[in-house]
């Protein structure tokens, strides 16, 4: 009944509307068109400067509203990087910004028709042409320079004492795979996944290397650390997003990626920064994966080097809990994720 | 200037035997004939345009849905129960539905509407009437342009009543997930429809592409120089270029995701474990599709924004009662963008693993494309600067179009860079770039060209107050809903969540989103109020009585009020000068057709 008031308001509102619009048209042909003209051409004008005027306000009073929500001094060292460059990229495109709509509003108010008024001839000129081809060409080629600075630090090798971290997607959620004391990553293969024996990830139980790794619940990182994602996906693409870090990467399958960074803040500095109890470093899937996409988060806890061992020596390695001593109860690992999976799908 | 002439001479004798067949065939036109499977440009251009606006609708409704869902996560509509059946169960619509939304509001929009129906309309439309010529040089690839269209319209329109849904991987439409059934109910037979309709999409636009191509370089009318052209010709010429390079691209990325989907291939699945099974593939890359899909998919962007650009130069430079400032430089930037257009796909693959080296590339060509749309801005300003402004519906839009323009252009400075782009990549920072400056802004164009051209159409004009309204609510309502989310965007907020509210990065957001659906919904019904105003106004607008409303110096305004089909009852006027001589000498505007006078200076 009330959807049905709502439609019924919304198409008087119409018919109101359509009423003046139409009345307004047989007023314009009754004053003449030259007059009705002159009148819309007053009002439009007005308005393009009232909307300049407010509009401009408007990005301020909305600055002013949501800058404390954009998730304050990045977390990570490499994304300072990432925001400096923000911020001169604002600086440049900021003041363009404002002078481009000024100047487009105001003449568009100025230079309204007028009575005996004509318009200046003025096809082209050569030398404002040039200076408006060579300026932007400037302001980019810094841009560009800054970037690309920028960018290869970013995507440069990471540091060999960096800690190595794998993590993987799945529709939808996030594996992660420690290398254990060894350091090294035990040899994976998709054809062995079988989750049913706790082999999510393939991990190929004959190597050496890959009877020491483990496979936690959540990503633990150590503060003032560096530390190499490699990352990868079982099915389809998903992206690993790390906001606070300024960092993301997708997540193909059968093309493995990597990132590095090296996060500064611990998760406890992060809560007292932030003034917020529950603040939590989020991994976003950033690249759509299906219909739990939205779902698909992973925590990352960032604490000291004492707190990160204690960690590690906490976890039992993941060879262990899928290849049980003999009757011991068959691998709690795998019954948990699908528990995550049907948990996600919901 | 020999060649040219023997073209023109031939072209007349084309065009007596045009208007001899015409002459015969008058008075079999019959209804099928003439509304149906018209022949005449005019007849397709309207054609493309009404059912761009039907989809308009459909694909602007299924927005408001999904916002229904992001703006009030927690409130049920059981009327959406009964539009949507289990698809909303309980007034909520579901996950599946959502993404079924969001890909076919991509897709309806970007394909659809902003490109069949933004240059099917205004190339059919304005290519004849503004060259000089009496229909395409294909009348019959035309109409089969139409046709195809059309066909690709019912196949997607039927995709959305299949069971399972229709394709919900996003309009990119990435495999693997678009690959493989398993992986997403909307993976099925939807993405089989999906692609179905979108090759026949190509198929049309191709037709349209080389039939507006050779239109352009065979047909103009004597004296009707390439430099001559108005700027709304060349911005169509460009973008059937464009078009006719890049879509075919598509469609084989298309056929080799056809091929994985059903012949066993491995062109993009490689090391896939899904439903309880590891898959035989191995080897593909799904990077590759990516490639294909961004040579067209950037490209398509331009396809989308370029005619708008032209239509914009031209009703400024009508109601601003001045030429176009520096025309050569539009010329020039307009060729600049195209050819960019086809060296920057893979900015939208920074964070795919691409090669850094490579990216770098990506990054220097892309922030280049800056610098033709800063002339082609810069350029408009200088237009209005100094003019006497007539405000239409149709210049304000295009005032709107200048301005989204620079809002969302200057944006992409931002996105192009890849060290910003790995912070802001699929967030809403991005949604809100690219809905500000080729959505709202190739809107703002296309709505332009509607009210300035819709006397040339219709006879009739459309109801100015209703479009005053129609500008205002539209411009005020664009910003509101997009420009906050820029501030969601730099808190890495992703794009194409169905709700925020688990985590807690960004839940902070909820009662801005709320905000931004409210406005959604008045947009979209100021929307409809252009719609009725449309249709109402084909039949019962001010009726035109003289030929040339504007005062405009172009050639679509030396025809009669209702032209038949070969547009000129007698001969094609000749050209003698360019199509901006306005407060020329004195004089307020000096139509193409008039020969320069003695002392005259040219541009």
């Amino acid at each position: 009944m009330s959807g049905f008031l709502a439609v019924l308001v919304v198409v008087l509102i119409f018919i109101v509307i359509f009423q003046i619009a139409k009345a307004s048209e047989y007023v314009s042909i009754l004053k003449g068109e030259k007059k009705a003209r002159e009148q819309s051409n007053r009002i439009n004008g007005f308005l393009l400067i009232a909307f300049l005027v407010l509009g401009l306000i408007g990005v301020y009073w909305c600055n002013d509203l949501l800058k404390g929500k954009i998730l304050g001094e990045s977390a990570s060292v490499q994304g300072e990087g990432v925001d400096n460059l923000i911020y001169v990229t604002l600086i440049i495109t900021g003041v363009v910004f404002v002078l481009t709509q000024i100047a487009l509003f105001w003449f568009a108010f100025k230079y309204q028709e007028k009575e005996g008024k004509e318009a200046f001839y003025f096809p082209h000129n050569n030398k404002l042409e040039i200076i408006w081809t060579v300026i932007p060409a400037i302001a980019l080629t810094i841009l560009v320079a800054f970037g690309l600075k920028h960018w290869f630090q970013l995507t440069s090798e990471a540091p060999k004492d960096a800690m190595v971290v794998e993590i993987t997607g799945k529709q939808f959620n996030w594996i992660y795979r420690y290398p254990g004391k060894d350091g090294q990553l035990g040899r994976r293969e998709f054809s062995k996944i079988d989750p049913a024996k706790g082999n999510e990830l393939g991990v190929d139980w004959t190597d050496p290397l890959s009877k020491d790794d483990f496979i936690p619940t959540e990503m633990h990182l150590v503060v003032g650390k560096p530390v190499k994602m490699i990352i990868g996906s079982r099915d389809v693409i998903h992206d690993v997003g790390l906001p606070h870090f300024r960092m993301k990467m997708d997540a193909v399958p059968g093309i493995p990626t990597t990132l590095w960074v090296t996060p500064k803040f611990t998760t406890k500095e992060m809560k007292e920064k932030t003034g917020n109890p529950d603040f939590t470093y989020e991994i976003s899937c950033d690249q759509m994966c299906g219909s739990g996409h939205y779902s698909m988060r992973g925590v990352i806890v960032v604490e000291t080097q004492e707190e990160f061992d204690k960690w590690v020596t906490s976890q039992k390695s993941a060879y262990d809990l899928a290849n049980p001593a003999p009757a011991a109860p068959e691998a709690p690992k795998a019954d948990t994720t699908q528990k995550t999976v049907a948990a996600n799908i919901k | 200037m020999s060649n040219e002439a023997t073209l023109h001479s031939q072209q007349e004798v084309m065009h007596g035997a045009h208007d001899h067949h015409d002459h015969e065939h008058h008075h079999e036109d019959n209804f099928i004939s003439k509304y149906v499977f018209s022949m005449d440009h005019k007849m397709i251009a309207k054609q493309f345009l009404i059912t761009g606006i039907v989809w308009a609708i459909i694909g602007a409704f299924f927005s408001v849905l999904f916002r229904l869902q992001l703006g009030f996560p927690d409130a049920t509509f059981p009327w959406l129960e009964s539009i949507l059946g289990h698809w909303a169960k309980g007034g909520r619509i579901s996950a599946e539905a959502y993404y079924a939304l969001v890909t076919m509001h991509g897709t309806i929009l970007v394909f659809f509407v902003l490109t069949a129906g933004l240059s099917g309309t205004f190339s059919n439309l304005l290519i004849p009437l503004q060259v000089g010529a009496r229909d395409m040089a294909s009348p019959f690839m035309n109409c089969l342009s139409y046709w195809f269209f059309f066909l690709a319209s019912l196949v997607m329109m039927a995709s959305l009543f299949v069971q399972t849904g229709p394709a919900s991987g996003g309009w990119t439409m990435y495999p693997p997930l678009s690959a493989l059934g398993d992986a997403s109910i909307g993976s099925k037979i939807g993405v089989d429809l999906w692609l179905t309709s979108m090759a026949l999409f190509v198929v049309s636009q191709l037709l349209g592409g080389l039939n507006y191509i050779s239109t352009i370089l065979n047909m103009r009318t004597k004296g009707m120089s390439m430099t001559k052209m108005p700027l709304t010709i060349w911005s169509f010429f460009f973008t059937a270029v464009l078009g006719v390079l890049s879509f075919p691209v598509l469609l084989s990325g298309f056929i080799l995701l056809l091929m994985d989907r059903h012949a066993g291939t491995s062109f993009y699945l490689s090391d896939i474990f899904i439903a309880g099974k590891a898959l035989a593939n191995e080897g593909g890359s799904a990077i590759l599709y990516q490639h294909l899909f961004w040579f067209l998919g950037h490209p398509e962007v331009y396809i989308i924004i370029l005619p708008a650009m032209g239509m914009v130069s031209e009703v400024l430079a009508v109601n601003s009662r001045k030429p176009i400032f520096g025309y050569l430089a539009m010329v020039g930037s307009l060729f600049a963008i195209c050819i960019l257009a086809f060296l920057v796909w893979a900015h939208h693959m920074f964070v795919t693993g691409l090669n850094p080296f490579l990216g770098a590339f990506f990054v220097l060509l892309t922030l280049l494309i800056a610098v033709p749309s800063a002339i082609k801005v810069f350029n408009w300003i200088t237009t209005i600067w100094k003019g006497n402004i007539h405000f239409t519906p149709a210049s304000l839009f295009s005032i709107g179009f200048v301005s989204t323009f620079i809002s969302g252009g200057l944006t992409g400075i931002w996105l192009g860079n890849s060290s910003i782009d790995i912070h802001l990549h699929d967030t809403y920072f991005v949604i809100a770039h690219f809905h500000i400056v080729m959505g709202v802004s190739a809107f703002f164009g296309m709505f332009a060209g509607i009210y300035h051209w819709f006397p040339k159409m219709y006879g009739r004009f459309m109801n100015n107050t209703l479009g005053y309204i129609h500008f205002w609510v539209t411009l005020v309502g664009a910003y509101l809903i997009f420009w906050p989310m820029h501030y969601e965007g730099m808190a890495g907020m992703p794009r194409r969540y169905f709700d925020y509210t688990n985590w807690a990065s960004f839940n902070q957001f909820g009662p801005l989103n709320y905000f931004i659906s409210i406005v959604v919904i008045i947009v979209f019904a100021t929307q409809l109020l252009f719609v009725f105003n449309f249709f109402y106004s084909i039949f019962k607008g001010r009726k035109m009585t003289t030929m040339n409303p504007w005062k405009a110096t172009s050639l679509e305004w030396t025809t009669p009020i209702h032209a038949g089909h070969g547009n000129w009852p007698g001969e094609i006027p000749e050209v003698h000068r360019w199509a901006y001589d306005y407060s020329k000498d004195g004089r307020d505007f000096i139509p193409q057709t008039e020969p320069i006078g003695p002392n005259e200076a040219t541009h």
